[in-house]
């Protein structure tokens, strides 16, 4: 036969457990803190980069956060954070922080693969996503309507878009809007008729996976990693980390951690491409 | 607890405990709505003193890194696409209420009322990412491009359908049991015990599960912001592509600064302002008293 308990005895003793909990956290403050914050393209890169950093230097901890490269910039403006992650070179006005770049991205066009186009000039890129193109017919494909799919503001793949199409995000007609990459690969990979653009990295990954979804090359030249390591590549960005002043100490350590061979592998494997080849 | 004393006004040293951490705890409850209000106001602030209110209503478009910022497209899509689903989840949770209790078998109602549960249990994730593979596809191959206001509507639609059901369960279950032998005295058929007697009894519980569901479906942000496709535009129909309030703080505010930021905040007030006004009907309607008497 069970026990009965009252309601009150239960209760306590979960308090008791709640408080047990939080007193374990001021015995972990004696490690040594980096807190790294920004680009949710390179978030999931710095975190691994993080994982094999502590594990060879004990005593450490790096906490990443993933927000965007401006509140990266910001964060480290603000002294919120050690080191900020931006997913772009730094700005003229920027001037007065350290930038210092690990690896490279390519923001890339993708199709559904179905779609029988295999190639758009940027013209026609530009047309349709300011809504002068609207039926496939118009570039060589089939007679189906064009759905384009655009990012949310503030994201840095919309602006390096942007930016590279000289285009205002007012001039864009979208039929969907998305937030990450993944969602912009889902949503295209379940539209046949849809065009979308994201990260080269997450594309790669997703388009050998199976995932039915075609990167199209721009200006002739093929979306590859290869073609982003050598610079080729239109419309790629360096993926930056940024600091407040010259880096010292730990944070010098973990900034060469990120740029040396040891890493390649942790890099290779997000489709992103290290400075060397 | 049942207290060992005879009289249950006499109170044990335990029952001082419990009751000093009951109201403890039911004034950190209170204290957090009132921290989140005043720490949305305070958030908010700066948009409301650099843009003022009434922009948010009368800018041409919502471009807020161009400093344009008006709202009104988004409170429509929120409006329409809760609207549509509270019609459709409404009738579908009473129906299955009475379904469970006049009309199926116990073992069946049992375990359907277990699936509803579930149901209800279901994070709103796995519902966005089901409509974003499965639901979103199927409606492009309709119409294209598929996300859109119909899209959400039937996502919201599966959410609250639980909350509705469980709710009218529950009124209906309080019904007092004279009334339906009294009811089966008279010789009335299922159907006119249920049209004469149990609806107009339950009117008000029913409402009640209507309301909360309109809440939930109000405050739901993950699966509409994965099938309704964030476009920001006023729907003229169900195949338009809508931006909720929730979707819209959910997409920009990791990426947004200053101005941009706060604008958010504010659309979370304006958020925050429908809700309270749901749920204090909600709580106004459940305070009248239940049993009404019925012609």
């Amino acid at each position: 036969m069970p026990r009965a308990r009252n309601p009150a005895t239960v209760f306590l003793i979960c308090l008791f457990c709640v408080c047990a909990l939080l007193g374990q956290f001021p015995a972990e403050a004696k490690e040594e803190q980096l807190v790294i914050t920004g680009s949710s393209t390179m978030a999931p890169l710095v975190s691994e980069m993080g994982k094999r950093f502590e594990s060879l230097h004990t005593g450490t901890r790096i906490d990443v956060q993933a927000g965007g490269s401006s509140r990266g910039i910001a964060d480290v403006l603000n002294g919120l954070a050690d080191i900020g992650m931006a997913s772009r070179a730094l700005k003229a006005q920027e001037n007065d922080l350290y930038g210092v770049v690990i690896a490279h991205d390519g923001v890339t066009v993708i199709l559904h693969s179905n779609n029988p186009i295999q190639a758009l000039t940027d013209d026609q890129i530009k047309g349709i996503y300011i809504g002068v193109i609207t039926n496939w017919k118009t570039v060589g494909g089939l007679d189906a309507p064009i759905t384009v799919v655009n990012k949310a503001e503030g994201r840095s793949t919309l602006e390096l878009f942007l930016h590279y199409f000289t285009l205002s995000n007012r001039d864009i007609k979208a039929h969907v809007v998305i937030g990450d990459n993944e969602q912009g690969i889902k949503t295209v990979a379940g539209n046949p008729h849809a065009i979308g653009y994201v990260s080269i990295g997450t594309a790669q990954y997703d388009a050998t996976h199976g995932v039915p979804i075609r990167l199209l090359p721009l200006r002739n030249i093929p979306a590859t990693l290869k073609t982003v390591r050598e610079g080729t590549f239109p419309l790629s960005r360096p993926l930056t980390l940024v600091t407040k002043s010259s880096p010292a100490g730990l944070m010098k350590i973990f900034i060469d951690f990120a740029r040396s061979s040891q890493v390649h592998d942790l890099i290779l494997k997000q489709y992103f491409v290290p400075l060397q080849g | 607890m049942i207290s060992s004393s005879s009289n249950i006004s006499s109170r044990s040293k335990g029952d001082y405990l419990l009751s000093g951490t009951v109201r403890l705890l039911a004034l950190m409850a209170g204290g957090l709505l009132l921290l989140v209000v005043s720490f949305l106001i305070h958030e908010s602030w700066p948009a409301l003193q650099h843009i003022g209110f009434w922009r948010f209503f009368s800018d041409p478009d919502w471009y807020p890194t161009e400093d344009s910022y008006q709202l009104t497209p988004m409170i429509w899509g929120t409006i329409w696409a809760t609207a549509g689903s509270v019609l459709l989840a409404s009738p579908l949770g009473i129906l299955s209420a009475l379904f469970c209790h006049f009309y199926a078998p116990p073992l069946l109602s049992r375990w359907y009322r277990r699936m509803v549960e579930l149901l209800a249990g279901i994070p709103s994730v796995v519902f966005g990412f089901w409509g974003l593979v499965v639901l979103v596809p199927l409606i492009g191959r309709w119409h294209p491009p598929g996300p859109s206001l119909l899209a959400g509507i039937l996502i919201l639609t599966l959410m609250i359908i639980p909350t509705i059901m469980l709710v009218a369960h529950a009124s209906i279950a309080h019904v007092p049991v004279a009334y339906i032998h009294s009811a089966s005295a008279l010789g009335l058929s299922r159907w006119s015990m249920i049209w004469h007697i149990i609806l107009p009894t339950t009117k008000v519980g029913l409402l009640t599960g209507i309301l909360l569901g309109l809440a939930r479906a109000l405050g739901e942000t993950m699966a509409v912001l994965m099938v309704c496709g964030n476009v920001v535009r006023t729907p003229s129909h169900l195949f338009d592509p809508i931006r909720t309030l929730t979707a819209n703080i959910a997409l920009e505010m990791a990426y947004a600064l200053g101005d941009h930021r706060a604008a958010l905040f504010v659309s979370g007030l304006l958020l925050m302002g429908l809700v309270v006004l749901f749920v204090s009907m909600a709580e106004g309607l459940r305070h009248r008293n239940t049993y009404v008497a019925t012609k």
